[in-house]
């Protein structure tokens, strides 16, 4: 628990402009630059209608390896339903349109070669309520590695949930009653265990759908630490509503706003320069 | 006064008294100008009156109605000749009877002995003096509730309050019927059951394999004196129902599996009226069903194959039943796997479960506490279950686990020993009632324990 750091960072204000440039108004171009060196995700022009409703309006970003990104923006903005088309886990949702090209690795995931289930074992997702499944906190860890044949023996998968629950820091807590029910952990321990679930596939980029929300100060300082310990393995896209957590875990931040991608960015420049006034006005609370 | 004659009385009174009330309370405060210095409204008060009026009144005439045959019945026989008071339990009971249907005017006075004419005739005296007293209590009662009502009546009554309060006890009242009601049920089985084992030993009909329960009516009769072992019933129930069960809990389960994960919304929107069609047929046109259509089919086929089936089997009727509750089963796992959360659907396919796999390890693994629950309440349906296995099981008491059989059940030898005329103090009837009460046991324990289990399962995703 040392390291837990519970305090805000104080997110500095943005000078007082007096003579510099403008700040961009208008919201059809993406303010910032949008690509890295080395990306894992590439998307373009990347589109999402629900039925009527255009959620998303092309989207262009890239996301780089061994890196935090942070979604922030108002509620509504499609910043989850962006995150959820990196996963093509948009397609449970019957009225869910997707175009626009996202590709993984360079290769095209909406491509009818790409095989769905191969996608998301390679994109993990962590979502906003703790959704351990029915089963013991082994078989929690284990479900994923069982159905991709990961673990050619029981050692083997005995060793997989033990490294898995480690690395998302519960081992300690569970190490003495792996068959309880996985619901019989408190909430931050529950995500925690949804984190060791995720990672126990080994994916490429770990997507997190507010993770911290349904949790208390302690439980998601935990959580941040966690991430930034990921992060030396695995791209990370998430999603969040609070500022100071976007300004503590990531090292880039997007903001989005009504469907549109505003701003891209350091996420020291966004929150100390942001050049679109769509920003400036969130992240210095004038709305959101 | 007649007491229908009564009631409609004390209905008049009682509106006569609303209005007492209502304009009452508005003089106290000098007519409607000064209605807001009323506690309540003037209907309440109106409304006050006319329950004081009424309720005592009802409450009266109830308890004299339920105790004035009694008391009249007793008066009249005190002053019936010695002669007719010595006669054994059985012959006065007649000699009521006589009394009784004079009384009713089903028979004319003079076809009965005089000693009967002459009580018939008391009883009828004594009756009209008996309700010319009612009706004057009753609406006496009435009139001086009003009185005391009218004079209680001052601007800072809580009318209203009072008023919510009987309303409070009238619901109160509705809701223990039924309670009161299952209490007399079980009574009347227990108490039945109780003078059953009084002849039979709970061991022999608990234990017991032969069941015949004929017995010889008259001393001088050729006939058994009745074997009750009941356990050739219990097996005819449990084949049935295990039959049944194998035939409804798979295709349930599935439908409801492919209702709610699978199908498309117009097609779920054709589906479900269908189902629920089924859940709608009378269990007597399953009767007809497995007794004319797939009983016969199935001795066909039996013969077909050099197997003997019988007309009546086990098979046939378990599998009609099976199909009956197909609806239930399929009705109930739909609302439990729906109830499963969206989002442990979504951490599974996060995770790169196909759909299939979803389903089977998650979502059911999730919904099965309550799936559980609902196959037990459709076990205790398919014990209960009488219309279907009285047309198509058969009332041979064979003791066997062969479906091609013809077996009884629990349901279908209370039906037998009960229709047509009975006596109810040979074990033969009374065995109907032991049978009852077994059966009531045993559904009941099912129920509990299968509500509990739902219950238990709804409270962990709510």
């Amino acid at each position: 628990m040392e390291r837990v750091q519970t305090e805000p960072v104080a997110i500095p204000k943005p000078a007082a402009r007096t003579s510099q440039v403008l700040l961009v108004t208008d919201r059809d171009k993406t303010v910032g630059t949008i690509t890295v060196p080395d990306p894992v995700f590439k998307c373009r022009d990347v589109n999402v209608h629900y039925g009527d409703k255009h959620a998303i309006k092309n989207v262009s970003i890239e996301i780089a390896r061994n890196q935090v990104l942070a979604m922030i923006g108002p509620s509504g903005c499609g910043k989850s339903t962006f995150l959820r088309c990196l996963n093509r886990m948009n397609d449970t949702i019957p009225s869910a349109v997707v175009t626009g090209s996202i590709t993984l690795d360079d290769q095209d995931i909406h491509d009818k070669r790409q095989d769905v289930v191969q996608l998301r074992a390679r994109v993990g997702m962590v979502f906003q309520k703790p959704n351990p499944f029915p089963k013991s906190i082994y078989e929690n860890v284990a479900y994923g590695p069982r159905i991709h044949g990961l673990a050619g023996d029981r050692v083997e998968l005995d060793e997989i949930v033990h490294t898995s629950l480690q690395r998302a820091g519960l081992w300690e807590e569970v190490k003495d009653r792996l068959n309880q029910p996985g619901t019989s952990l408190s909430g931050g321990q529950q995500q925690r265990l949804c984190i060791a679930r995720t990672i126990a596939v080994n994916p490429e980029v770990i997507l997190m759908d507010e993770p911290c929300s349904a949790l208390d100060p302690i439980a998601t300082a935990r959580i941040e630490d966690l991430m930034e310990e990921l992060r030396q393995s695995y791209a990370i896209c998430i999603v969040t509503h609070s500022m100071q957590q976007a300004a503590r875990v990531s090292q880039r931040t997007a903001y989005f706003h009504l469907g549109d991608l505003i701003e891209v960015g350091e996420t020291d420049r966004i929150f100390t320069n942001p050049r679109h006034k769509l920003t400036e006005d969130y992240i210095t609370g004038r709305f959101g | 006064m007649t007491p229908l004659a009564l009631l409609v009385t004390l209905l008049g009174l009682s509106t006569v008294a609303f209005w007492i009330g209502k304009s009452h309370s508005l003089a106290t405060v000098g007519g409607k100008s000064g209605v807001r210095s009323l506690h309540s409204l003037p209907g309440h008060y109106g409304l006050l009156a006319a329950a004081w009026c009424a309720l005592p009144a009802l409450v009266v005439i109830g308890l004299w109605l339920a105790f004035q045959d009694a008391i009249l019945v007793k008066l009249v026989t005190a002053h019936l000749p010695e002669s007719v008071r010595a006669l054994s339990p059985a012959q006065f009971s007649l000699v009521l009877n006589d009394v009784r249907n004079v009384v009713a005017g089903n028979v004319p006075a003079s076809s009965v002995d005089a000693n009967s004419a002459a009580a018939a005739a008391e009883y009828l005296h004594l009756r009209s003096i008996s309700r010319v007293a009612l009706t004057a209590l009753a609406l006496s009662i009435g009139v001086l509730a009003i009185i005391f009502v009218r004079r209680r009546i001052v601007p800072e009554m809580r009318a209203r309050n009072q008023v919510e309060r009987i309303v409070e006890w009238l619901l109160l009242g509705c809701s223990t019927f039924a309670i009161f009601t299952t209490i007399g049920i079980v009574a009347s089985v227990l108490f039945e059951a109780l003078r059953f084992f009084a002849q039979v030993s709970p061991w022999e009909f608990l234990t017991g394999t032969v069941w015949s329960p004929q017995t010889a009516i008259r001393a001088d009769q050729v006939g058994s004196s009745g074997a009750f072992g009941a356990v050739p019933l219990f097996a005819g129930t449990l084949l049935i129902s295990a039959i049944a069960m194998v035939v409804a809990v798979p295709t349930g389960l599935f439908a409801a599996v492919y209702l709610a994960e699978y199908a498309h919304p117009k097609f779920r929107t054709w589906t479900k009226p269908f189902l629920e069609i089924l859940a709608g047929v009378p269990t007597v046109v399953y009767g007809f069903f497995a007794a004319l259509t797939v009983g016969p089919a199935l001795r066909g086929w039996g013969e077909g194959m050099g197997l003997s089936v019988a007309s009546e089997s086990a098979l046939a009727a378990g599998l009609v039943m099976g199909i009956m509750i197909i609806p239930f089963v399929s009705s109930l796992a739909d609302d439990m796997i729906t109830a499963v959360p969206q989002s442990l659907r979504d951490g599974a396919y996060a995770l790169g479960a196909t759909k299939s796999e979803t389903i089977r390890q998650v979502v059911f693994r999730a919904a099965l506490p309550g799936i559980v629950g609902g196959v037990l309440l459709a076990v205790s349906r398919a014990i209960g279950e009488t219309m279907i296995v009285v047309m198509a099981a058969g009332l041979a008491a064979n003791l066997t686990a062969n479906p091609l059989e013809a077996v009884t059940t629990v349901t279908v030898q209370i039906v037998t020993l009960l229709v047509g005329d009975q006596e109810f103090d040979s074990p033969k009837t009374l065995a109907a009632f032991a049978l009852g009460l077994v059966l009531f046991v045993a559904t009941l324990a099912l129920n509990v324990l299968a509500l509990h289990i739902v219950r238990k399962y709804r409270e962990q995703y709510e």
